[in-house]
C-alpha cells in the first residue's frame, strides 16, 4: 500500500482543534480532580466514621473498575441526573465533550485522593499538634500548615498522574468525543488514511509525554536536593 | 429519576433469540479473563527480561531497556492497540494476508493480547528494575566473591529476592491489566464492558447492565488481589521482607 502523509497537513486545523480539547480536558480534570481529591483525602482521614467510610467506598469503587466503564456510566447517568435536578421533561443533551469533563474530574478525584492522602500522612503529627497548640482550628491547621507541605511534597507524583491523565483522555474516543485521537480517527476514516493518522497521533503523544516526564524527573531531582 | 428498573432483564432473550443477556455477559467475562491472562504472561516474561537488563553494566543493554520502557509508557494504550490492529498489518504484507483470511475475533483477540501485554511489560520492567536496585549492593558483591558469573548472580541471588519484593506492586499492575483489557473493545473485542454496553443498547437497561459489569470487575479484582496475597505469603522468606512473613 502507498502512504500519503500529506493528509496530516491538510487536516491540521481540525487536528489542532481536537488537540486543544485534549489539553483543555486534561487541565480542567487535573484542577478539578486535585480539588475534589484533596477534599476526599481529608474525608478519608477524618475521625467522623461515616464520612471516612463514604469517601473510601467511593475511592475504592472508582479504582476497581475500568475507566472505559466509568465513562459509559457517566455518559448514561449525567443526563438523567441533570434531568432530575432541573425537572425537565426529557433528559437534556449534554454532549460527549462536556460529559467527559465531568467524568474525568470525578474519576481522577479518586486517584488524586490517594496521592494527597499519602502527602498528608507524610507530614509529621507534631505539626498538627503544634498548629492546634497555637490555637488554629482544624480548617486553619489544614489550610495553613498541613496541605501546603503535603502538596509540595507530592508535586512530582501529582505531575506524573497528570501525564497519565493526559494519555487517558484519549479514551473519550469510546463516546465519540472529538479529542486529538477522535479528530484524527474521524479524518482517517473519512479519507481511508487510518495508518498515517494513528502513526501521527502516536508520535505526538510520545513526544509530549516523554518530554513532560523528563521534565518531571528533573524537577524531582531538584526538589530532592532541597529536602 | 425517570428510569424503570427491571432486574429480570438479564434473563430476557437477545433480539436474535440465540441467547439470554446473562449468557453474553458471561461470554464477555471469558474474553476479559482470556485476554488478561495471556497478556499477563507476556507482560511478566518481557517485563522481567527488560527490567533485568536495565540493571546490568552493559550500557547498550541498559539503553535498549530504557528505550523499551519509554516507548510503551508514553503512548496511550488505546493508540497502541490501534497501531497493532490497524497499522502493523498494513506495514507487514504477510500479516495482512493472515488478518484478511482469519476470523475477526481471533485477530482482535491476538492483537489485544500483544498490545496489552507489551504495554504492561514496560510497567512490569519498571517494577522489576526498582526491585533489583532496592537490594543491598553487598548481595551482588557477595555473589561475585563466591565465584558466580553474571547470569548465576542474577539467577541464584538477585532475582529470587527481587521478585519477592515486587509482588505488591505487581499485584496492582495485575489489577490495572484486568481493567485495561476493557480498552480492547475499541478494536471490537466483545469483552465484558463491550457486552454490558451492548446489552444496554438493546434493552435500554443500562443501569442494570453496568451494575452487573461493575460488580464482576470488583469481584475479579478482589480475586486477583487474594491470589497475589496468597503467592506473596507462600514465597515469603521467613524473617525477611516486611509484611510478607506473616
Amino acid at each position: 500500500m502507498t502512504f500519503d502523509f500529506d493528509v496530516i497537513q491538510r487536516s491540521l486545523p481540525y487536528l489542532w482543534k481536537g488537540f486543544q480539547y485534549t489539553v483543555e480536558l486534561t487541565v480542567i480534570a487535573a484542577a478539578g480532580g486535585i480539588f475534589f481529591g484533596t477534599l476526599l483525602a481529608l474525608a478519608r482521614l477524618s475521625s467522623t466514621k461515616w464520612l471516612s467510610l463514604a469517601a473510601s467506598g467511593y475511592v475504592n469503587l472508582m479504582r476497581s473498575i475500568p475507566l472505559v466503564l466509568v465513562i459509559f456510566w457517566f455518559f448514561f447517568l449525567v443526563p438523567l441526573i441533570a434531568q432530575s435536578l432541573t425537572g425537565a421533561e426529557r433528559p437534556p443533551q449534554i454532549g460527549a465533550e462536556r460529559t467527559a469533563i465531568i467524568t474525568f474530574i470525578m474519576f481522577e478525584a479518586a486517584y488524586f485522593c490517594e496521592i494527597m492522602r499519602a502527602g498528608i500522612q507524610s507530614i509529621p503529627k507534631g505539626q498538627v499538634y503544634a498548629a492546634y497548640a497555637l490555637g488554629l482550628s482544624y480548617g486553619q491547621a489544614m489550610r495553613l500548615v498541613v496541605l501546603p507541605q503535603a502538596f509540595r511534597n507530592m508535586i512530582p507524583v501529582l505531575l506524573t498522574q497528570i501525564i497519565i491523565l493526559f494519555q487517558d483522555t484519549s479514551l473519550t474516543y469510546v463516546i465519540s468525543a472529538t479529542d486529538f485521537l477522535g479528530a484524527a480517527s474521524k479524518i482517517g476514516q473519512r479519507d481511508g488514511r487510518l495508518v498515517e493518522m494513528y502513526v501521527f497521533v502516536a508520535v505526538v503523544y510520545f513526544v509530549i509525554s516523554s518530554t513532560l516526564s523528563f521534565l518531571v524527573k528533573r524537577l524531582q531531582k531538584k526538589i530532592a536536593v532541597i529536602r | 429519576m425517570a428510569y424503570n428498573f427491571d432486574w429480570g432483564v438479564f434473563f430476557q432473550e437477545l433480539p436474535g433469540g440465540e441467547a439470554e443477556y446473562w449468557q453474553i455477559l458471561l461470554d464477555g467475562v471469558g474474553w476479559t479473563l482470556a485476554v488478561s491472562a495471556l497478556a499477563w504472561i507476556i507482560a511478566l516474561a518481557v517485563g522481567s527480561i527488560v527490567g533485568t537488563i536495565r540493571t546490568t553494566d552493559h550500557p547498550w543493554l541498559v539503553r535498549l531497556g530504557n528505550a523499551w520502557v519509554e516507548l510503551f509508557r508514553n503512548v496511550p494504550l488505546i493508540v497502541q492497540l490501534f497501531l497493532w490492529y490497524f497499522v502493523v498489518p498494513e506495514v507487514i504484507p504477510p500479516l495482512k494476508r493472515w488478518v484478511v483470511a482469519s476470523d475477526p475475533s481471533t485477530v482482535q483477540f491476538l492483537m489485544a493480547v500483544v498490545g496489552l501485554g507489551l504495554f504492561t511489560s514496560a510497567r512490569v520492567a519498571e517494577q522489576v528494575r526498582a526491585g533489583i536496585q532496592s537490594l543491598p549492593r553487598g548481595q551482588r558483591f557477595a555473589a561475585m566473591a563466591v565465584g558466580l558469573d553474571t547470569v548465576q548472580t542474577y539467577r541464584h541471588v538477585l532475582l529470587p529476592m527481587a521478585f519477592r519484593i515486587v509482588i505488591p506492586p505487581l499485584t496492582s499492575e495485575t489489577m490495572n491489566l484486568i481493567k485495561n483489557s476493557s480498552v480492547a473493545l475499541t478494536i471490537g473485542l466483545a469483552e465484558l464492558t463491550f457486552r454490558a454496553r451492548e446489552m444496554g443498547e438493546y434493552t435500554f437497561h443500562f443501569f442494570e447492565a453496568f451494575t452487573a459489569a461493575t460488580l464482576i470487575y470488583v469481584a475479579i479484582s478482589m480475586t486477583a488481589n487474594r491470589v497475589m496475597a496468597f503467592v506473596e505469603k507462600k514465597v515469603a522468606v521467613p524473617g525477611y521482607i516486611a509484611g510478607g512473613g506473616k
